[in-house]
């Protein structure tokens, strides 16, 4: 019995939280949730990378660089997908992407 | 009586964290990390399906700085202190907070009383399922060649990583990071601020 030292462990708790993001991205209306989807899987995925760095001996102390790197790259997709939705949200008056239908009419 | 129920949701979300961990203990002889892992995995899968199926959208955003906390417990377990101060920092301290300004920027009254989900919420979950049932089998399936130890990686070792002399492979992604969070604030204020503020009703 090693939950805390099986990699295994780490990555199940990450895929199993890939999927509730991939569910929410998939089924959610409101914009907001969408994007707050997309954050819960890029989470996931750097759940995965620091598991990989801190049990892989080859990539010991990458892993934690690479996750670092990536909430960086997150931040700033949140605040452009933040100021798209926001932008969209002043002209529809919605945040509701499937009212977003302007170019289907 | 409302407080009955406050004090009956504490009570419920104290079992949700505390369960997992006492099964590992007890039951299963784990050890007390196997406990605090056991605890932290089930706070943050809990949050996580919080955040994606509750109705009031103030709720999902509150729920994610849950599961953003869980996760940089896990962090912390993992032996990586600096990446869990910077999931406090950034996730929390920057990321939530944007989106919760961004969630009371657009919301209506009417909002809480519409349908949550779109139609395909059925295909999406069955999607959802797949997914992680193949990431799952995947993992258990490859031999990763893991040790059995968690390596701990300390903060001047990480910075002796990314801007030491002896092996600077990470420097350009550092700068070209730094550059890219330049262009995304430049690119936000643009797409977010009003053209024409005389137009606007608001």
């Amino acid at each position: 019995m090693g939950l805390a030292n099986e990699l295994n462990t780490y990555l199940t708790l990450s895929g199993v939280l890939f999927a509730i993001g991939t569910f929410g991205f998939l089924a959610r209306r409101n914009a907001i949730s969408m994007l707050m989807s997309i954050e819960l899987m890029l989470n996931a995925v750097n759940l995965t990378i620091v598991a990989f760095g801190a049990f892989v001996p080859d990539l010991e102390g990458d892993g934690a660089v690479i996750a670092l790197m990536v909430m960086a790259v997150a931040a700033a997709e949140a605040t452009v997908g933040l100021a798209i939705v926001i932008a969209i949200f002043r002209n529809r008056r919605t945040p509701l992407v499937d009212e977003y239908d302007a170019m289907r009419r | 009586m409302r407080a009955w129920l406050y004090l009956l949701a504490a009570a419920i979300a104290g079992a949700i964290v505390t369960t997992p961990a006492l099964l590992v203990l007890i039951l299963m002889g784990g050890s007390f990390d196997d406990a605090l892992v056991a605890s932290l995995g089930t706070l943050m899968l809990v949050a996580g399906i919080a955040v994606v199926s509750m109705r009031d959208i103030i709720r999902c955003g509150l729920a994610m700085i849950v599961c953003f906390l869980a996760l940089a417990g896990l962090y912390v377990t993992l032996g990586a202190p600096m990446v869990a101060a910077a999931q406090v920092i950034v996730y929390i301290g920057a990321i939530s907070v944007l989106i919760l300004f961004a969630i009371m920027l657009t919301q209506d009254k009417a909002a809480p009383s519409r349908l949550v989900f779109q139609t395909q919420a059925a295909p999406a979950a069955v999607a959802a399922i797949i997914v992680g049932v193949l990431v799952a089998v995947a993992a258990y399936g490859t031999d990763w060649g893991a040790a059995n130890k968690v390596a701990h990686i300390a903060t001047d070792a990480l910075a002796q990583i990314i801007f030491g002399s002896d092996r600077p492979q990470y420097m350009l992604a550092f700068e070209a990071v730094s550059v890219l969070l330049l262009a995304a604030v430049i690119g936000g204020v643009f797409l977010a601020k009003r053209e024409d503020p005389s137009q606007d009703a608001i």
